[in-house]
């Protein structure tokens, strides 16, 4: 039996490196699977600690993670789609339009 | 036994999840994922999520991560980050605070210590459902509203204008 608190330490982990990889990279795609790499670290969390506490909560929670995450894909990607359309290039750098 | 199969699917997800960050090309950090969502489904078999564990199989390593492959097939990128970096002080600055952000996580988990375990619960689908279809009976119908704007939207933004 493993402790909780190894997976609360891996989710941890994959969390960091999901927000570093949000952070460093400039194509928008690898930066949107970042995102999912921290979601899935959170939901990791969230079954962790519905499984040391005994509840079955952090699992619906985590039910309805998945269901948002799929939304938030499809939209995002749609967005990239018309971007990449618009300008021709794909670089997070290039949408600096709505930065003062 | 737990231990050494905990150890080894850590390995493989962390590893991964470097590969998806550091790896140039959007393809190879698509696949990364890949493994990586399997191997967070392994790990929610461990804790006894089995409803989950199929969900994120089926939901996320296939139903994302095809929406994924296609969209990097459809725009073609890969050499959108061979130039030089103009910003690369600043990006680089990332890697001290997401150490930091590492170290006060760790800190935060470690200081609540081990807590008795508590009694065992069925990951199975008959526990999710009934949770689902009671306690969170709103939000579920919320989540259907949802994925319906989402549709509509990206609809919406596919259009040709």
């Amino acid at each position: 039996m493993v402790s909780e608190s190894y997976y609360l330490a891996l989710s941890a982990v994959l969390f960091v490196i999901g927000v570093t990889g949000v952070v460093v990279r400039r194509n928008p795609l690898v930066i949107f699977m970042s995102i999912e790499l921290a979601l899935n670290a959170a939901n990791l969390a969230l079954v962790a600690f519905g499984h040391r506490h005994g509840s079955a909560d952090g699992q619906a929670l985590v039910f309805f993670v998945m269901a948002v995450a799929a939304a938030e894909v499809a939209v995002g990607l749609a967005i990239i789609v018309v971007i990449f359309r618009t300008r021709h290039r794909l670089s997070v750098d290039d949408l600096s339009l709505m930065r003062w | 036994m737990a231990a050494v199969a905990f150890a080894i699917i850590a390995l493989i997800v962390v590893g991964s999840a470097l590969g998806l960050v550091l790896k140039r090309n959007p393809i190879h950090g698509a696949l990364f994922l890949v493994v990586n969502l399997g191997g967070i489904a392994a790990l929610y078999l461990m804790l006894g999520a089995e409803f989950l564990a199929a969900a994120q199989v089926i939901v996320y390593a296939g139903a994302i991560m095809v929406l994924f492959v296609f969209a990097i097939m459809v725009l073609i990128p890969g050499k959108e980050e061979t130039g030089p970096d103009p910003r690369r002080r600043y990006r680089l600055a990332a890697v001290p605070i997401g150490a930091a952000l590492l170290v006060e996580l760790t800190l935060i988990v470690a200081r609540r210590g081990a807590a008795p375990p508590g009694p065992a619960v069925a990951g199975g689908v008959e526990t999710i459902g009934r949770l689902l279809f009671t306690n969170y009976l709103f939000p579920f119908e919320l989540t259907s509203l949802l994925l319906l704007a989402a549709m509509v939207g990206v609809m919406l933004l596919a259009k040709r204008t």
